[in-house]
């Protein structure tokens, strides 16, 4: 951004006057002008919270999310497995609006224009920005499980890999399953969305199988050739907690399904299951593909790490699970809201004509439940590295739990309460 | 709004001058990395069982991370995540948090 154009600076200029534009420039300023934020999650919300609180005001925020109120997906397994309720993951986002001055709309974004600066919303309205934040999350990859191109198809076989009404749905077919049944649950080749999230979600069904449905049974089938995150706790508590419940099957990609009859087509095989819970490949939100922005392998969004703005569009910034990741970064909630961080610095930079930080760092920890009290975690430390332009893990950091403990699953949920209110309070 | 090409002139140089000068905000940057769990500049959410870090002494903050580098002081995570983070980080965290009230 050395080289701002013109155009821009006279933007800024003519928002705050030359006065600010000069403290700008002395590195003291206070940064002005609109940004439009585009979905309203772990991503969205730190950045647009962030914006407002570190200029004080001065920047004026709109967050555009569809949905009237956040839920995260983070804790949403509890409310598979039967310990936590949808009103436990729910938040308003009257914080936003009241305490930190956001602009909140519900609406859909159907369409950004890169070159004048504007996204349109499915009701109608068009708004302008000086710079666009986009986190979209993901969306599924339909064609990859061609059964379940339509909605009703959709709402027979879920994915619950978005917390909402497919988390209450999943919960009620776990509760309609007679005893002796078996759920199925699938996860497609990495990347996706929260590495852990699908074998926490094994254990949670297992755990509430053992207890009320103790003849049924949990099969995981797997994509990738092997667990894809905290393997040796993973497995210890399939072998120690749910030994004759749990089963796990690597290699096993889903090809399609067959709807009527819950049975999943492998490649060599089929699996018919009582409840089965289909997690498509996924790729970048649609708004992504929509804007026009440089893709990886079509799927998703290449950015710079030190704005985390697109490598093509100036102006859009891209955060969370839509970016083509960095060398081991998970794709996870609190991964997203450092990165909300990381480019609410730089916009803020940006805006009063300074350059990003040229040292950022982002850090990641994610808490599985293995039972309904026993946590595991995995931690990261990623660091800004000038030779390869992206931010690589540091060596020696991080890592995984000793063993599960009581100790984390109180952490785990204060962990929740504290993200969520560095989010939206 | 002829008077905002030598301004933007003028910025250009003072950028140039100081590409490699720390960001100003590097510590508040860097502090908020520890907000997912410590609170928006370390204020913990009451009852949450995580510690709060705002207004705390900077020796304090420092010799507790110490403690968690070495393994003197038991942890579940913190043993991991301090070794992330270089020195001059640890520092510039713990003397933001500090100035929080």
């Amino acid at each position: 951004m050395m080289l701002m154009k013109r155009r821009d600076f006279l933007k800024v200029g003519a928002a705050a006057g030359a006065m600010a534009s000069l403290y700008g420039c002395a590195g003291g300023g206070k940064a002005s002008g609109h940004v439009v934020v585009v979905g309203g999650g772990y991503g969205g919300a730190t950045v647009a919270k962030y914006l407002r609180m570190w200029s004080e005001g001065g920047v004026q925020v709109t967050l555009i999310e569809r949905n009237p109120t956040f839920i995260s997906c983070p804790i949403s397994n509890l409310v598979i497995g039967g310990q936590k309720t949808m009103e436990d993951i729910t938040i308003s986002y009257e914080g936003l609006r009241n305490k930190w001055g956001v602009r909140v709309i519900q609406d859909d974004v159907v369409a950004v224009d890169a070159t004048k600066r504007t996204v349109s919303l499915k009701g109608g309205s068009a708004l302008s920005y000086d710079r666009l934040v986009l986190s979209p999350g993901v969306d599924f990859m339909w064609d990859e499980i061609p059964a379940l191109k339509g909605a009703e198809a959709q709402s027979k076989v879920l994915h619950a890999w978005k917390a909402g009404p497919q988390t209450v749905a999943l919960r009620k077919q776990l509760e309609s399953m007679k005893d002796g049944g078996v759920y199925a649950i699938s996860i497609p080749k990495a990347p996706y969305r929260c590495p852990p999230g699908p074998y926490e979600r094994a254990c949670l069904v297992a755990n509430y199988f053992k207890q009320s449905k103790p003849k049924s049974k949990v099969v995981i089938l797997d994509a990738n050739e092997d667990v894809m995150s905290k393997k040796g706790l993973f497995t210890k508590a399939w072998s120690d907690l749910y030994k004759g419940i749990v089963e796990y099957r690597n290699n096993s990609e889903v090809k399609d399904v067959e709807v009527g009859s819950n049975t999943a087509v492998l490649e060599f095989d089929k699996f018919k299951a009582d409840v089965l819970n289909i997690i498509p490949p996924h790729r970048a939100g649609d708004i992504a593909h929509k804007s026009g922005i440089k893709l990886v392998n079509n799927r998703w969004v290449d950015i710079n790490w030190l704005s985390m703005e697109s490598t093509s569009t100036p102006g859009i910034h891209v955060l969370g699970d839509a970016i083509f990741p960095a060398p081991t970064m998970p794709k996870s909630g609190h991964m997203a809201n450092q990165h909300g961080k990381l480019a609410a610095a730089a916009i803020l930079n940006m805006l009063s004509g300074q350059e990003p930080n040229p040292e950022p760092v982002v850090m990641n920890t994610c808490y599985s439940f293995v039972d309904s009290k026993n946590v595991i975690h995995v931690s990261s430390v990623h660091q800004y590295d000038a030779a390869t332009k992206t931010v690589q893990p540091v060596k020696g950091a991080g890592g995984v739990s000793a063993a599960r403990n009581e100790l984390e699953g109180k952490v785990a949920l204060g962990w929740a309460q504290n993200i969520w209110a560095d989010m939206l309070a | 709004m002829k008077m905002f090409v030598p301004l933007a002139a003028a910025c250009l140089l003072a950028s140039a001058s100081a590409a490699h000068a720390a960001d100003p905000n590097l510590g508040r940057n860097l502090a908020a990395t520890c907000a997912n769990c410590h609170g928006t500049n370390g204020n913990a959410v009451k009852g949450s069982g995580i510690d709060g870090l705002a207004g705390i002494p900077k020796d304090k903050t420092l010799q507790k991370l110490a403690d968690f580098r070495s393994g003197d002081k038991p942890a579940s995570i913190m043993h991991q995540i301090v070794k992330g983070y270089t020195d001059a980080q640890l520092d510039l965290i713990a003397t933001y948090f500090a100035a929080q009230k």
